[in-house]
């Protein structure tokens, strides 16, 4: 296999983007990426698309071919392929790219995710994304998202005296980062109270223990480390790869409050990588709620099972903290357009590493990214670092 | 949920019909057709649960969409059956008495319909035992 | 002899009092209260209708006694509340208790005695060797326009009965019917709530059929009233029944066990069935139980029923399912609000 590095990033600002539609946002973030990566479009190899529910969204399938298309790149008949793993997509996506990459298949590859999630109302959003959990025997059973990781909280909460504030501090802290983050949904810093104040959603998750609804489109360019230099002067390499499944419905998890595919996912990243938990300076984890990211940030094996919220309380997860989670201000407050999610953690990333993060820049060569479709039925991990 | 995808299920629905591995003992709930441990090994048989269980954790549904929209604020819960079996369901109670642990039994109920000129679901929840 | 070989019953938890729907109309709610002599109804939940209640009360009778739904050969449920204009509610019922394939099934109407109807076609089955077992139910989430003098009886609730005649708890002697065209109540179709003809309801109507059954019957069986421990009449209300049994010679003590219809309404085609299972879950080998229901239209089946030994016997396990006034007691009361939202009377987008 060949060594990959990403070339170039971009990533629309993330939100409720009414003057958006879904091929306005992945042509304005495939075009800050070939910016950044200084190439013309003539140059892609390869396209690969994260996308979740453009079907229910905007009624609309064939994603690879359309972004092809309106990318200006269908009279060169490139190969573009949508990837879908309900929330991971993105991540998903940026997998496929890399090993189209390090296969030698492809030199020149464009992973993206896009998700246009407001052109529908707030219920059929609701429908969509419980889509990703097992329709037969969970959405039947009246499930929503919150409501699903609501039932790990309560676990996890009764297991291991996680408290309230504990968790509500993740959605402060994601907050703060977010603030520093332009393309950020809510730049916006809240109080505890602001969270354990806000309407209950499905108890005990709160309105802002949950990511929001959010349209958005990010792309990163893949190129064979030997070539990389050919367009940046700053590479950053893939360092780790690793992907999981478990079981589709979260009551046959072994384990309520362990995503064993992310124990899995991270072990598989962190042996490829050949890099140890320490070495790492930041994870962008996938927060759709806040409880998981404290799961996350335990089942990467950053701390033992139970300990996140002490972690989170402490200030370690922050910026400058011990182990820095999202800085991007996650899918928290930076927003959550499902497909596109994976590929904006790439993104945070890469800025960070090449040391772009203006205002909430940490300090370090290693990063990590932990992308999660439905209730950890997928997961996708990856470990870059300065080349 | 289309006519003939409901009805295939129909059977496991109203009567918690799931299915039984001979070979290792387990028990699915809802049914599969091949045991994940025993895999080609595993012989699998149906098998009618017997309805009861125990709450293993949960939530309270304060916002939902579709058939659920109406029923807010409602109990969701994943329920470990006697069998070993876990499923997920509505539990009909009282949104401040559920627990960790709280036994429950089944009852047949609406599971939705489609529309007011559709087909209507019903099948399995659960209430207090 | 062919009988009740088991039966079971189901009244949904919510509750509505009288006085909250008189409250509503700008009525004097303890006025009509103690003129219907009802004052509480039930309501199902919103996830409940005639097709669950059914099964729920066919499960508890299947519950108290091991009846192998194999040998059940036919399941009648009569309702004026069927989920499905066209559809049968009896075979959702069939498939709940495992007695499909080899069954037959029907749905009935014929206002509030589409179930005893239901048990009279089981009996002819039965008696013919056509089946083992039938499963009759009668049961309804009654429909009851805002602000019409029905809005606060209609009510919801139902009841099961197994008939064979392989030791039953209870023989049924005989049954006998009355019955005419009289318009006293009805349903068009597509029509959300019934009509009636006020007091047209009463003595052309429910009394002059609950008498014509009930005299058919004693003359028949050459009884007196006083023969019998029980009796169920067909209770719309609080006060139709009692005035049907003073005129018939039965006394309050013989009609007030099986007078279901004070804390819950009338639950049409389960009135009188409901009222036969509260008699039942107290009754002894031996007691003779008279019951005449009535549905409008008008008709009234009449039943002479004596209970065996079978009941107290290890066949059969009454505390197996939960008796009426444990049904009765087990109640959440709510508000008109919610009661309009539990029973669809608000109107929503699709």
């Amino acid at each position: 296999m060949r060594e990959v590095a990403v070339i170039g990033v971009g990533c629309t600002k993330f939100g409720e983007k009414w003057e958006s539609s879904f091929r306005n946002l992945f042509v304005e973030a495939g075009a800050l990426a070939l910016e950044d990566a200084n190439i013309s479009g003539e140059q892609i190899d390869e396209i690969f698309v994260g996308n979740m529910s453009a079907g229910r969204f905007v009624e609309q399938e064939h994603i690879g071919a359309l972004i092809a298309d309106y990318a200006g790149l269908a009279t060169n008949n490139i190969p573009a392929t949508r990837v879908e793993a309900a929330c991971a997509s993105g991540g998903l996506s940026f997998k496929q790219a890399y090993t189209a990459v390090a296969s030698g298949m492809s030199d020149i590859v464009v992973a993206a995710g896009v998700e246009k999630m407001t052109d529908v109302g707030t219920e059929v959003t609701t429908d969509v994304l419980a889509a990703a959990a097992d329709r037969e025997w969970e959405g039947i059973a009246g499930v929503t998202f919150p409501g699903l990781y609501a039932m790990i909280a309560t676990d996890y909460m009764h297991r291991y005296g996680l408290t309230r504030e504990q968790l509500a501090q993740v959605a402060v802290k994601n907050h703060e980062n977010g603030a520093k983050n332009p393309n950020a949904q809510f730049q916006k810093p809240i109080t505890l109270d602001t969270v354990l104040n806000s309407t209950l959603v499905a108890d005990p998750l709160r309105l802002f223990d949950c990511s929001p609804v959010t349209d958005g489109a990010a792309a990163v360019i893949l190129a064979p480390l030997d070539r990389a230099r050919e367009f940046t002067d700053t590479p950053i390499k893939v360092l780790g790869a690793g992907q999981a499944s478990s079981t589709i419905a979260l009551h046959d998890r072994k384990d309520i409050s362990t995503i064993d595919a992310t124990v899995a996912a991270g072990n598989r990243a962190f042996k490829m990588a050949g890099v140890e938990r320490k070495d790492i300076g930041f994870v962008e984890v996938h927060d759709c709620f806040t409880i998981a990211e404290i799961c996350a940030i335990e089942d990467l094996g950053f701390c033992k099972k139970g300990e996140a919220g002490r972690l989170t309380e402490e200030g370690q997860t922050a910026i400058g903290g011990k182990i820095p989670i999202n800085p991007s201000g996650g899918l928290k407050a930076c927003g959550h357009p499902v497909g596109a999610t994976g590929i904006k953690q790439v993104y945070e990333t890469v800025k960070q590493l090449r040391g772009d993060a203006k205002g909430r820049q940490i300090d370090t060569e290693i990063g990590m990214t932990h992308n999660v479709g439905g209730t950890g039925a997928t997961v996708v991990c990856h470990i870059f670092g300065r080349a | 949920m289309s006519v003939a995808r409901f009805w295939r299920k129909q059977q496991n629905r109203y009567n918690l019909i799931g299915t039984h591995c001979t070979t290792c003992g387990k028990y699915f709930y809802p049914p599969r057709a091949f045991c994940p441990d025993c895999r080609r090994d595993g012989k699998i048989v149906e098998h009618q649960f017997k309805g009861t269980g125990k709450v293993v954790t949960y939530s309270i549904i304060r916002s939902s969409s579709g058939n659920f929209k109406l029923l807010t604020p409602y109990v969701l819960a994943i329920i470990e059956l006697d069998e070993g079996s876990r499923l997920t369901s509505h539990i009909i109670c009282e949104i401040d008495k559920v627990y960790i642990g709280m036994p429950v039994k089944r009852v047949f109920r609406k599971l939705g319909e489609e529309g007011s000129s559709g087909a209507i679901h019903y099948g399995t929840k659960f209430v207090p035992a | 002899m062919v009988g009740i070989i088991s039966y079971g019953a189901y009244i949904p938890r919510y509750r509505i009092k009288v006085e909250e729907i008189a409250r509503v109309w700008g009525a004097n709610g303890t006025e009509i209260s103690r003129g219907l002599g009802v004052y509480e109804k039930a309501l199902p939940d919103m996830d409940e209708d005639t097709i669950t209640i059914s099964v729920e009360a066919a499960r508890a009778a299947m519950a108290r006694r091991k009846v192998d739904p194999v040998e059940i050969g036919a399941v009648y449920v009569g309702s004026e509340s069927h989920p499905y204009a066209v559809k049968p509610t009896a075979v959702t019922v069939g498939e709940a208790i495992g007695a499909t394939p080899v069954m037959t099934a029907a749905d009935y109407e014929f206002a509030c005695k589409a179930g005893t109807a239901a048990i009279q076609t089981s009996m002819g089955l039965v008696k013919s060797g056509m089946v083992t077992y039938s499963v009759a139910i009668g049961a309804d989430v009654a429909q009851g326009e805002p602000g019409d003098a029905l809005e606060y009886t209609a009510a919801a609730g139902g009841a099961a009965m197994i008939i064979g005649n392989k030791d039953p708890i209870a023989e049924i002697n005989h049954t006998c019917s009355f019955t005419t065209d009289t318009p006293d109540f009805w349903r068009r179709e597509n029509k959300p709530y019934p009509r009636h003809g006020g007091r047209f309801t009463g003595e052309p109507a429910y009394f002059k059929h609950v008498v014509g059954a009930s005299k058919l019957m004693l003359e028949k069986m050459g009884t007196k009233p006083s023969d019998y421990t029980y009796a169920v009449f067909h209770q719309p209300n609080g006060k139709f029944p009692v005035q049907a049994a003073s005129m018939l010679g039965f006394s309050m003590d013989q009609i007030k066990p099986g007078l279901a219809v004070t804390y819950l309404g009338n639950t049409y085609s389960g009135a009188s069935m409901v009222g036969l299972s509260a008699v039942l879950d107290n009754a002894k080998p031996g007691d003779r139980i008279f019951m005449t229901s009535y549905g409008s239209g008008s008709g009234s089946d009449s039943f002479d029923i004596t209970v065996t030994d079978v009941i107290n016997s290890d066949l059969f396990n009454r505390d197996a399912a939960p008796t009426v006034s444990a049904l009765l007691a087990d109640k959440k009361l709510v508000d008109y609000a919610v009661y309009a939202k539990h029973k669809g009377k608000v109107v929503m987008m699709e």
